[in-house]
């Protein structure tokens, strides 16, 4: 079990939605404001690490053949308690959020985590696994979220940070400024590992 | 006895047909062609204090600077020398109201350089024309500053105490649709009024004559064919034509149609853009025609006034396509396919 190397494929080098370009719906609508991308960025991380656990578990009985229907079944029970546990406790940001909580259930990144991770490795390194990329997907969230709204409402977390005089650039809260703000992002990303990968090369040349 | 050593072989790849014509010489004529439509909004605008004359000049800067600046971050060549970012900043300011306040002319010309021409790879990558890509950012960022049109004639607010009179572009006009509404606009605006620009719109799409006079010049210099325009704008016509409201003078509501908002203006600057536009002419024709469809359905049916922009940047995205299935005969090639066909 290697923890470090699980910590920057989550985060960056297998980033879920950066590299795998998993949840891309999720991204692109709730990242309107910093308190949405936050909230569903924990819930993500709760429902991925404990659906992870329990696949991790359950994978020597869960027969090959109806394994797809089994995961949801268990990533379903967990989307319904955080749901239950927002409604409770955080409505207003259940409210915000909307039909992106309940579908969580059929996000690709859970169901692309237990079939590619869990249902083939242990119980701990899979609730690694499922923080790290919890945290790989709430980070470009945050990112995600800051930008636009910053840019398109001039706040953060609600708090006005521009002066007055900045005219919000609307563009930036409808879809079209989410899906310019993930581009950049990627091309960010792939520039980034491109760079490494040239560097890493150079170094071992030199090193021959 | 030919002495074979005095000839001289000089052997060099194709092409072997050289002109003085380079990019900067044709941007140097698109800029030519643009300054009588220039002229004419510092005119009708002048009112404005040249601010017609001063948001291009910062526009064209703008455009300048970030792409100076970008290959420069970027270490790569300089290529601001090649005048296609002043053309860029020129369009930009062009399709923008003379209200426009600075700041947005400077991240307009941004998105237009750095997002749609440069991460694309710079001059002949992007697939969208830059100066219509940043108008359409502007527009869906700051719809409201965006679409202040002025009446040309309208007094310069001195030190804020008059009030800024707008006016309804003609295609606003046109937007309550059927008879009565062409006939307040014919009311409002004559045929010449349109012709010689009398109108409120943006900068440099008021005046068909001036348009007019700088596509001319874009021919006879042989920078752009006519294929793009004409295709454009006849289709624009013939749509037109056949979707006159009832009671209305058709040919009457063709010439509004055709001189009203940035048709001109784009067909003969915007959508003729070597880089996103087909290369052979059949598929010029085709791209300009897609052009007219989609403007004359934007008019008709969609919530705009206007669809000259969206028009041109949709059918850039299917430029690759129209450059894939229409390709040229090879000269000499045999007609065996053709024949074989016959033959089935």
């Amino acid at each position: 079990m290697n923890v470090k190397k699980q910590f920057t494929d989550g985060l960056l080098t297998q980033n879920p939605v950066l590299v795998q370009l998993l949840g891309m719906c999720s991204t692109l609508a709730i990242t309107t404001s910093v308190m949405n991308g936050l909230g569903m960025g924990v819930s993500v991380i709760i429902i991925l690490t404990l659906s992870n656990i329990f696949i991790s578990l359950l994978r020597k009985i869960i027969p090959n053949e109806v394994r797809i229907a089994c995961y949801i079944i268990v990533i379903a029970g967990f989307v319904t308690c955080v749901q239950l546990l927002l409604k409770a406790f955080l409505p207003e940001l259940d409210k915000s959020l909307g039909v992106f909580i309940p579908l969580i259930v059929v996000n690709c990144i859970i169901l692309g985590r237990a079939e590619s991770f869990a249902s083939k490795n242990a119980v701990g390194a899979s609730a690694l696994d499922g923080i790290f990329q919890g945290l790989g997907y709430t980070a470009v969230l945050l990112v995600m979220c800051f930008f636009r709204e910053l840019l398109g409402a001039g706040t953060l977390l609600g708090v006005r940070i521009l002066p007055e005089s900045y005219t919000n650039m609307g563009l930036m809260t409808l879809p079209v400024g989410g899906f310019l703000c993930l581009g950049a992002l990627i091309a960010a990303m792939q520039w980034a590992m491109n760079r490494a990968a040239e560097k890493r090369a150079a170094a071992e040349k030199e090193a021959k | 006895m030919t002495e074979y050593k005095e000839l001289k072989l000089i052997a060099s790849s194709s092409p072997h047909i050289r002109s003085d014509e380079d990019t900067r010489s044709i941007m140097l004529d698109v800029i030519i062609a643009l300054l009588p439509a220039l002229l004419m909004s510092v005119y009708r605008f002048g009112n404005w204090n040249f601010r017609a004359l001063t948001v291009t000049a910062f526009s064209a800067g703008c455009c300048v600077l970030w792409e100076w600046l970008y290959r420069k971050l970027m270490k790569k060549s300089n290529m601001i020398g090649d005048l296609s970012a002043v053309v860029t900043g020129m369009l930009l300011a062009l399709v923008c109201p003379v209200t426009v306040p600075y700041w947005m002319i400077a991240v307009g010309s941004f998105f237009s350089i750095v997002v749609v021409k440069q991460l694309y790879g710079g001059i002949g990558c992007n697939f969208l024309n830059p100066a219509l890509a940043g108008r359409a950012v502007l527009v869906a960022a700051y719809a409201g500053p965006m679409t202040r049109w002025l009446a040309p004639e309208a007094s310069y607010p001195v030190l804020g105490s008059a009030d800024l009179v707008t006016a309804a572009t003609p295609l606003a006009i046109l937007k309550e649709g059927g008879a009565d509404a062409f006939a307040a606009l014919t009311q409002t605006y004559t045929a010449g009024d349109l012709f010689l620009g009398r109108i409120g719109g943006s900068l440099g799409e008021t005046s068909a004559l001036m348009l007019l006079l700088g596509g001319a010049y874009l021919l006879v210099r042989k920078v752009i064919s006519w294929h793009i325009p004409a295709a454009y704008i006849g289709t624009v016509a013939l749509v037109s034509l056949l979707a006159a409201p009832a009671g209305v003078d058709p040919w009457q509501y063709v010439t509004y149609q055709l001189f009203a908002g940035g048709l001109l203006l784009g067909a003969i600057f915007m959508a003729t853009d070597y880089a996103t536009s087909p290369v052979t002419k059949p598929g010029q024709l085709v791209f300009g025609a897609g052009c007219g469809l989609l403007t004359c359905f934007i008019r008709h049916f969609g919530s705009y006034p206007e669809g000259v922009c969206y028009s041109i940047l949709i059918m850039n995205c299917t430029t690759w396509l129209l450059d894939k299935y229409i390709r040229p005969v090879i000269y000499g090639a045999p007609k065996k396919e053709k024949k074989e066909a016959a033959a089935k």
